[in-house]
């Protein structure tokens, strides 16, 4: 196997007629930042652009004033789509105050799962997306398992570009974590004649708490 | 007064010679003195799409030396002109002799009717045409050389024409040169498509800017016993649209 | 898959008669060229982003060992393994060796061009594994038993009630009849297989050298269940589609999803970095990516470089009239379209695909819509160039251009030919100006009459004019 690396890697600079790159080559390569255009978001109101992208895909947006107020926002969410009060409720949010008969566990989603809770990193207000760090905290089924996947997002955290949310992906302490999601609303598939549905695989509905006033709980 | 080599194209030289003296009407009107060289024939187009980039070269050569000495070469055709001016210069890249005069005809090579519009100046003609009309965009003028803007600007000083945009007008018609003969079933879908958006606009008249296309378009639609008029853009430009159109019976 | 391009002739005729497919192919143009239309028309950015996304990919295609080892490095960094396949066999095998290792006996798939390429599916298959495709397009051919037609959407040639018969026929029960139920069903029937999965397959969007990432973008969100229930995650992707930084990605999600399917952004993106880390509850425990080859090194330094560009969009095929009126599967491989009418000879061979470069008028409006610019009818020309050399065209089409280059480089005979065609022609066109019978051109005359000529040429009349 290490000679199909070198035998692929020997074509390849045959074929650009050059041998492997200088030192000097490979750290100007390395070292390469690149400024690319981005799409003009001008808006003041990040939260506002960000509500209006995410719901134009029919994602949900609920306000919350605190994170004190998040439980019965899920519990709301819960009883307008009939389902039974439990969730996969990630670890970071396992101490705000559930109703009582409320169950949560804090993930991995079983095949059953029908509701789960999660944090994100951020949300990005270019098009209206969040951004999710799988983590022991953050299992990544909570995000694809269930129906239902709400998603706790203070409204200080919605950045401007992808580039600003890869900025804090860089900063995440071990780097890029296993899984980074990218979540724009829910699952959707237009395989059928075209015809767009909800719900192909992953969470048929997607609803955002996007919480006013949010010291570090969430995150 | 800029000396325009008008190039005649196979299609025009063989089929229809009004469309000729329609394109020299035009260019004498705008200024400039037309003539034809005799020492012309095919452009090369046809090998070089068909793979044959040899013959494509020695066609080019021919070419060159036949137009070199105008100020301008002028053609009815966005493919023909397309081919000037873009694959000239990419069949001669390798040779030091060939190139430079390839490059050179290529700069002073021009479609017709942007010719007009974006060398002239020309933004309106003297002519009358009592019908509406429609417009396909032919992809080597459209694509190759951005000829979009100037037909219609000039069409649109034309008395009494009404012009109504068909959808797809930007959609090949499926002629394609040898691809109609050599896929004639893929090609008669696509001909048929354009022919039902064309019929979508009630217009009684079809313009193009090549002759490929019209005779392709034509042709289908007289098969089909329809009844459109079609005619080339610079036919009704240089108010000789008074005849029979492409595959009508008189002249 | 099985290369069957060359009966493109044959099965483009059969699939012009084909009303359901017409009306399947009419609908996905309305969509996916209207909604790009329109978001394209709404992006002042638009084409400064094509010029950038294009020379990026020419950067990393002209570092691309360099990007391969930094990629390759970060990947192990993260506790992942690369392997380097040099043709369809090796990454098969490699592929093989991890499933028997891990004795696995479930296998999801998400939607992967490249294994298509490489044909694991049947390698798998022959193996007794059990392989089940997850992306709702690539399931529904799956069940059929067809190639897919399309490389975003794979099944766009099933009308709903072909696919309500599929259903019905391999999930028993009773059968659904819309578009919802169907959707559901599926989604009840493959949970179970994301769940039951010993390795999940995906392909790659893109390769991030910098942080060892595979990228996949999907709307089903398929690919990332086939990813995080496996108990091992084998990313499939070719040796080109590597890009060099975080900020690089974010140029290309910019201007894939509105390019493919004109949508702003697809509903998941995911990176995802090694297996799964101390302290996970979920994800996979083994990563692996197949850096597949198959052709690709091949085409740097020459002239089909421009095609490694190409990041899989299908807008050129979305907006091709003659795949529009053909659909995939006369294309005869994994890669319909003007994108495959130029990497199917290449990776497949001349022989076996005359008629690809040639099923083309060279209209240009799939170069119009790429978004890296690919020459596309460019380098359809050039493979009819090296059809040409090989002496692969057909002999009467050799001869008649033989024919046509020695009159055409006498001016003097072909101007004098063209006068007696212009009689000729023009006779037996009769009083009604049009010929319907040609000996010659019978692909001509078979859906259209020939205009006659007016009577003499151009030049005569000019010249007698003039004098």
């Amino acid at each position: 196997m290490p000679e199909s690396r070198s035998a692929i890697l020997q074509q390849i600079r045959a074929a650009l007629g050059r041998g492997p790159l200088s030192d000097s080559a490979a750290a100007a390569l390395d070292a390469r930042r690149p400024a690319h255009t981005r799409i003009a978001v001008d808006d003041d109101d990040l939260v506002a652009r960000f509500v209006s992208r995410f719901e134009s895909r029919s994602g949900t947006v609920a306000r919350v004033s605190g994170v004190d107020a998040i439980p019965a926002a899920v519990d709301a969410y819960r009883q307008a789509h009939g389902l039974p009060p439990r969730a996969a409720v990630a670890r970071p949010l396992a101490g705000l105050p559930w109703p009582a008969g409320f169950a949560h566990h804090p993930g991995p989603a079983g095949q059953d799962e029908q509701m789960s809770v999660t944090p994100c990193l951020a949300g990005i207000a270019e098009i209206g997306s969040l951004i999710l760090a799988s983590g022991p905290d953050s299992p990544t089924t909570l995000n694809f398992v269930p129906d239902h996947h709400l998603i706790v997002l203070p409204a200080g955290h919605i950045v401007r570009h992808f580039e600003d949310a890869w900025t804090l992906l860089r900063a995440l302490p071990g780097g890029l974590p296993r899984a980074t999601n990218i979540i724009s609303g829910p699952s959707r598939t237009g395989d059928v004649e075209l015809t767009i549905q909800l719900g192909a695989h992953g969470p048929r509905s997607v609803h955002v708490l996007l919480v006013d006033d949010a010291p570090a709980a969430a995150a | 007064m800029p000396r325009v080599g008008l190039y005649a194209t196979c299609l025009m030289n063989l089929f229809r010679p009004t469309l000729g003296f329609a394109a020299a009407r035009l260019l004498e009107d705008a200024g400039c003195t037309v003539e034809v060289p005799l020492a012309q024939s095919c452009c090369g187009q046809p090998g070089y799409n068909s793979g044959d980039v040899e013959a494509a070269r020695a066609l080019a050569k021919q070419l060159i030396a036949a137009f070199e000495g105008f100020d301008y070469v002028v053609g009815p055709s966005g493919s023909c002109m397309a081919t000037l001016r873009h694959d000239y210069p990419k069949l001669f890249e390798d040779d030091p002799d060939w190139r430079p005069r390839a490059e050179a005809l290529a700069a002073r090579s021009h479609e017709l009717l942007s010719f007009l519009t974006d060398v002239c100046g020309v933004t309106a003609v003297n002519a009358a045409y009592t019908g509406t009309v429609t417009y396909h965009d032919s992809c080597s003028g459209l694509r190759g050389l951005g000829v979009k803007g100037q037909p219609r600007l000039l069409l649109g000083s034309v008395e009494g024409l009404q012009l109504t945009e068909m959808q797809d007008a930007e959609v090949c018609c499926g002629f394609g040169g040898t691809f109609c003969v050599k896929y004639p079933e893929i090609s008669g879908r696509m001909v048929d498509d354009k022919l039902a958006k064309v019929a979508a606009t009630g217009a009684d008249t079809l313009l193009g800017g090549d002759l490929g296309c019209l005779m392709n378009m034509a042709g289908r639609l007289r098969r089909q016993g329809a009844k459109l008029k079609v005619f080339h853009t610079a036919e009704v430009l240089a108010g000789m649209a008074t005849g029979g159109g492409i595959g009508d019976g008189e002249h | 898959m099985d290369v069957s391009s060359p009966r493109f002739k044959e099965k483009a005729v059969i699939a012009l008669a084909n009303p359901t497919l017409r009306q399947a192919l009419g609908q996905s143009r309305k969509g996916f060229v209207n909604k790009r239309a329109e978001l394209v028309a709404a992006l002042p950015e638009f084409e400064a982003l094509r010029d950038q996304a294009r020379d990026v990919k020419d950067h990393v295609l002209e570092n691309l060992d360099h990007y391969l080892e930094r990629f390759d490095n970060a990947v192990t960094a993260a506790g992942g393994h690369v392997h380097w396949a040099r043709d369809a066999e090796e990454a098969r095998n490699i592929i093989l060796d991890i499933c028997e290792r891990v004795q696995a006996r479930t296998i999801t798939k998400g939607k992967s061009m490249v294994s298509e390429e490489v044909n694991l599916n049947a390698a798998l298959e022959a193996r007794g594994y059990t392989v089940v495709e997850t992306d709702l397009g690539e399931y529904i051919i799956q069940l059929a038993k067809e190639p897919p037609s399309h490389i975003i959407a794979p099944a766009i040639h099933k009308t709903k009630e072909q696919v309500s018969e599929l259903f019905e026929a391999a999930h028993g029960g009773p059968r659904k009849t819309t578009v919802a139920d169907l959707v559901t069903e599926a989604r009840l029937v493959l949970r179970d297989k994301y769940f039951k999965a010993d390795v999940g397959i995906t392909g790659g969007n893109y390769l991030v050298a910098e942080t060892g990432s595979s990228i996949i973008v999907t709307n089903e969100g398929n690919g990332d269940l086939t990813q995080t229930l496996a108990k091992v995650h084998i990313v499939t992707s070719g040796i080109e589609r590597i890009v060099p930084t975080l900020e690089d990605v974010s140029l290309f999600l910019r201007i894939l999803a509105r390019s493919a399917t004109g949508q702003e952004t697809e509903t998941y993106t995911t990176l995802s970095t090694g297996p799964r880390r101390p302290g996970d509850v979920d994800g996979p425990e083994e990563f692996h990516v197949v850096l597949v080859d198959n052709g690709r090194s091949k085409m740097l330094g020459g002239k089909f470089q421009d095609m490694l560009r190409c990041i899989r969009c299908g807008a050129c095929m979305n907006h091709c009239p003659v795949y529009g009126a053909v659909g995939g599967h006369a294309y005869g491989w994994v890669y319909p379209g003007p994108m495959g009418s130029v990497l199917t000879p290449l990776f497949v061979g001349l022989d076996a695909t005359y008629d690809l470069p040639n099923a083309c008028t060279l209209n240009g409006r799939c170069q119009s819509v790429c978004p890296v610019r690919i020459p596309l009818p460019e380098l359809l020309r050039e493979l009819r160039h090296q059809q040409h050399q090989r002496g692969i065209s057909p002999p009467v089409q050799r001869r008649a251009l033989g024919v046509w280059r020695f009159v055409a480089e006498r001016p003097g005979l072909y101007q004098f030919a063209n006068r007696l065609a212009a009689r000729a022609l023009k006779g037996l066109g009769g009083r009604d100006g049009r010929l319907r019978h040609l000996p010659f051109a019978g692909g001509w005359t078979a859906l259209r009459d020939l205009p006659a000529p007016e009577g003499k040429t151009f030049l005569e009349l000019w010249h007698t004019r003039k004098t």
